[in-house]
């Protein structure tokens, strides 16, 4: 009782109505998620959605290759963005800042109307919509996810890192593969985290990029529900969740990183 | 010296391409084709009949859909996620961290499952979608970003400040709306125009909890529109002017930041 | 006059325990009105904690606070009669100057033009007059703390907490701003409860020392009564520097140390008793060798410290700190001589380790946590497997090792004291109980080091039937 009293007039109740909020719009919807994963259309416990899933050789290919697609797209944003962030890095503050704002500014534009831009692009330069201006349109939407976080951890380095490792002897090449990488790779990490998972789950896009020739698994989902199949569109959800949870495990020290998104303002 | 130019001119190639598209959207706003692509010279004709009302009822009323739900849903889930974020700053070491975690499941989510999840939801509760639905989606994953943009502040502020302030003689009431307050009031703000943002931008969640009771947001507007064929001309123009838009707000708030750290 | 003899704020019987950890124990003090107390130890002393209570940000886990006569326990801060100076500043970055000050007054609903004077007033007392529009980030560290000052003292507070006030400024503004408190103090003529960890501030500032460690009040007590009579090596050792060594008190007014007998002042010790013997580098005279030396021995090494020499002076096997104004090179051969009156002696807290145990075989008995064997010859007495026993340990016999093996109790180091010819160790064990070692090899402040105790040092006698044993 005395317990409860303290807890109410302390500043900590305050976490109360976003508790219940959370408890109410995400915790119980994720756990409806399950539910409705693990019961068929009458509502009797049942395995049968997983089965339709692994009975349906599209699915599975779906599956397979949204991943294939999420990690060519990641691998280039990599390939493109990491050398972006050490330029801007090196750079002095107020330039590389207003270079920031420019890679992040084309983000607060509608991400179908940017995807349909892209598609004007491949149109005008002639080129045909298909898996290029698919992976094209993918890392164009999310390289300047990868771009903040590695920016944000090689721009708090300490110089003194890598003017101590060619103190004792580095060249440029070692300084930074054996200082300056893995110091970077929790921005990267969180990088990984925040190009990796949208791009799974992103739906519509593909299609508008490819004239619905390529469908990703996202959209498999999505179409699922749509066609009332809640059921089935809830397994499905389920292991795209897993498959969330395991990347999320995979780059642990994306936690500290995620709240630097919020502090591009 | 080489160098410097070599890197310069991948960031600039860089940049191009991110902005090639939209360049391309801008530029072809100020020409009547219906098809994008087909220059047939310079003309206003595309912004005149955007505003002309009646002649674009059903975009502007989508336009007006989204503005409203964003505007509510980041005023709800800024007072939400402050109030929350000063909660969970005096909670203790493991319960901060459970909180802290169930704060990023929607982040880490992504749209998806948080559309589908919230669908499941509305659904099981026998809830007709609507505004009110999309609403309440836009909050759920809104939130989480004010959190994480108050939290900071409360965390660089100086422990002793609400302490000072109990000294000299305010109630905890007063010390939190005279010293607190202005302290997080720029996390606050940061927070608030963030959540506008995800909320204008947002189309996965939307689409889920949207119904299908006619209510229409720009994404799902362009999104239908895009799925007939085409883009509709006019948001060529809406593009250009929601792009020119934010860059100018961002310009002030960056200005702003600046001059914040300037006087610190 | 006799107002002044008042206590203002008494602190009885207080602890406060943050879950496991007691970061106050039993503490019991008392503070008269317009005394300058200043509350001394190191880091993690507890000193901090204390005022915070006195404060109010805390509450007491145990115990009783009263200031002015009035039991205030549970009162929160910002009713209290009290205001607080902090070691960060603390001030309002959102607000000038002006409206920091008014903060407190503005909360009280004071007249403008009432509150405008009390304002400039005190921004005369601390200095900054003509500042009160400024923004106070773009202040000087000094500056802030002015303003700091001004805006607790401005409600005319009957006691001001000063936590640290000074501990962010550079050297020179330090010493300036001490003489400016202790004008401050005078002219004010309110009580000032000052927290520190640094001795010189604490002795030049104060009318009272309360010395603390490990949550506990270990002296209380003028300036000079804290430097030159110190009741234990910690208080010796925190305040100034000090020779600490081993003794022997003879009889009254003769005490042995380094190997000689000398005359000492102190009485009621009892005859041949282990003491600590304590003596200050200054109070050595050293001299070419002749036969007023009391000592002889050999310069070690030779320092310069702008006003005197330091010289390590190694007479037989015992390192001695000696300040002079005249330096004598390393190498020399030198007499050293120190007047009865400055030797000061101290009981010793304790002679061996004293632990509780148990029999848990016939050779075999736990204490610390831990089973260690001990030979029967050191068992004294009659004990059984089963009974409760009390162990001794000498201090020198107990070995720390650097890497712990899993059967071996663990623990840190806390305190050390050098004695001369060996350092002389608190080491606190992971069981909770500290362990005392003499040792000479060279160990530091939080050490992580594994225990061993070989079963010949283990004495074992049988628990005294009340248990009240120290």
């Amino acid at each position: 009782m005395k317990k409860a009293l303290v807890f109410f007039s302390s500043r900590k109740s305050w976490t109360l109505p976003y508790l219940i909020f959370s408890i109410v719009f995400v915790i119980v919807p994720l756990l409806l998620i399950v539910v409705y994963a693990f019961t068929d259309e009458n509502g009797h416990m049942s395995l049968v959605n997983f089965s339709k899933f692994l009975a349906h050789p599209e699915a599975i290919n779906t599956f397979v290759y949204s991943i294939g697609v999420a990690i060519i797209t990641t691998l280039g944003c990599i390939l493109l963005g990491y050398p972006a962030a050490w330029i801007l890095s090196r750079s002095n503050m107020g330039y590389s800042k207003t270079i920031i704002m420019l890679f992040i500014l084309p983000m607060w534009v509608n991400i179908l109307i940017r995807t349909l831009a892209t598609v004007a692009l491949f149109d005008f330069l002639r080129l045909p919509l298909g898996e290029g201006a698919l992976i094209f349109g993918m890392i164009y939407n999310f390289i300047p996810f990868m771009i903040y976080p590695i920016y944000n951890t090689l721009q708090k380095m300490d110089r003194s890192y890598i003017e101590a490792a060619q103190d004792l002897g580095a060249n440029n090449f070692q300084v930074f593969w054996k200082v300056v990488f893995p110091l970077s790779l929790p921005g990267i990490s969180s990088g990984v985290m925040m190009v990796f998972m949208p791009t799974i789950s992103t739906f519509a896009i593909a299609e508008l990029l490819t004239m619905n020739n390529i469908k990703l698994f996202g959209t498999t989902i999505q179409e699922n529900i749509n066609n009332s199949l809640w059921n089935y569109g809830a397994a499905l959800s389920l292991i795209m969740l897993f498959l969330i949870a395991a990347t999320s495990l995979f780059s642990t020290d994306s936690k500290n990183d995620s709240s630097q998104g919020g502090g591009v303002w | 010296m080489v160098r410097r130019v070599i890197e310069q001119v991948y960031l600039w190639i860089l940049l191009l391409l991110l902005y090639a598209p939209i360049i391309i959207i801008i530029v072809y706003s100020f020409t009547e084709a219906k098809v994008l692509g087909n220059w047939t010279g310079f003309s206003w004709k595309l912004y005149e009949s955007l505003f002309d009302t009646g002649a674009h009822h059903s975009l502007m009323n989508a336009m007006i859909n989204t503005i409203a739900i964003a505007l509510i849903a980041a005023t709800v889930s800024t007072v939400l996620g402050s109030i929350a974020a000063i909660g969970i700053f005096n909670l203790r070491a493991r319960s901060r961290k459970a909180m802290g975690f169930v704060n990023t499941i929607p982040i880490l989510n992504g749209d998806i499952i948080t559309g589908v999840s919230l669908f499941l939801l509305f659904v099981s509760l026998g809830i007709t979608q609507g505004f009110t639905t999309v609403v309440l989606a836009h909050i759920t994953f809104c939130t989480p970003y004010v959190v994480l943009s108050v939290m900071p502040r409360l965390k660089q502020m100086n422990p002793n400040l609400y302490e000072a302030a109990l000294d000299l003689g305010a109630t905890p009431m007063q010390a939190l709306r005279k010293v607190i307050l202005p302290e997080i009031r720029p996390g606050m703000i940061s927070g608030f125009l963030l959540a506008l943002t995800l909320s204008i931008d947002d189309f996965a969640v939307t689409v889920f909890t949207i119904g299908n009771q006619g209510l229409e947001t720009l994404s799902t507007y362009i999104y239908a529109d895009a799925r007939k064929g085409g883009l509709t001309p006019e948001l060529r123009p809406l593009s250009a002017i929601i792009f020119v838009v934010i860059l100018i707000l961002l310009i002030i708030i960056n200005r702003r930041a600046d001059k914040a750290k300037k006087t610190e | 006059m006799q107002k002044d003899n008042e206590p203002i704020i008494e602190v009885k019987n207080v602890s406060k325990f943050f879950g496991e950890k007691t970061a106050l124990d039993h503490i019991d003090l008392s503070i008269r009105k317009g005394e300058f107390v200043t509350i001394l130890g190191p880091s993690g002393c507890g000193k901090t904690t204390l005022l915070r209570l006195i404060a109010g940000f805390q509450t007491a886990s145990e115990g009783e606070i009263r200031i002015g006569g009035k039991e205030i326990t549970q009162v929160p801060p910002h009713k209290r009669p009290v205001n607080t100076v902090f070691q960060k500043y603390a001030l309002f970055p959102h607000l000038n100057v002006y409206d920091n000050i008014a903060f407190g007054l503005k909360l009280k609903k004071m007249p403008k033009d009432v509150m405008e004077k009390k304002v400039k007033a005190a921004l005369k007392m601390v200095g900054m007059t003509d500042y009160e529009y400024r923004d106070v980030n773009s202040l000087s560290g000094g500056q802030q703390q002015r303003v700091a000052i001004a805006r607790a003292i401005v409600n005319e507070p009957e006691v001001l907490l000063l936590d640290e006030p000074l501990a962010a400024l550079d050297l020179k503004m330090r010493k300036d701003m001490q003489m400016e408190l202790k004008e401050m103090h005078k002219r004010l003529g309110i009580t000032f409860v000052y927290v520190t960890h640094d001795q010189e501030e604490a002795l030049t500032l104060s009318d009272t020392i309360v010395v603390m460690s490990e949550g506990k009040i270990q002296q209380i007590g003028t300036p000079t009564d804290i430097y030159n009579e110190p009741v234990n090596c910690f208080v010796a050792d925190f305040i100034g520097e000090s020779n600490i060594l081993n003794g022997t008190m003879i009889k009254d007014k003769l005490v042995r140390f380094c190997g000689k007998e000398f005359e000492c002042v102190d009485e009621g010790f009892g005859e041949n008793m282990p003491v600590d013997v304590v003596i200050r580098p200054e109070d050595f005279y050293i001299f070419p060798v002749s036969d007023a030396a009391q000592l002889v021995g050999k310069v070690q090494s030779c320092i310069f410290k702008g006003v005197h020499y330091e010289m390590v002076v190694l007479c037989d096997d015992y390192e001695l700190t000696v300040q002079d104004y005249h330096g004598f090179d390393a190498g020399t051969e030198v007499g050293l001589l120190v007047k009865p009156m400055d030797i000061q002696i101290m009981k010793k807290e304790r002679t061996c380790n004293t632990f509780e145990g148990k029999m848990v075989g016939e050779n075999r008995v736990e204490f610390l946590g831990c089973e260690f064997d001990c030979l029967s010859e050191n068992i004294k007495g009659s004990v059984a497997a089963g009974d409760a026993v009390e162990v001794e340990v000498d201090f020198e016999k107990v070995n720390l090792e650097d890497n712990a093996s899993a059967d071996m109790i663990e623990g840190e180091v806390k305190f050390i004291l050098y004695k001369g010819n060996h350092y002389h160790l608190t080491v606190h064990s992971d069981w909770d109980e500290d362990v005392f070692v003499d040792t000479n090899d060279v160990w530091d402040n939080g050490d992580r080091v594994g225990i061993t105790i070989p079963a010949e040092a283990i004495r074992v006698m049988p628990a005294k039937a009340d248990g009240n044993v120290n």
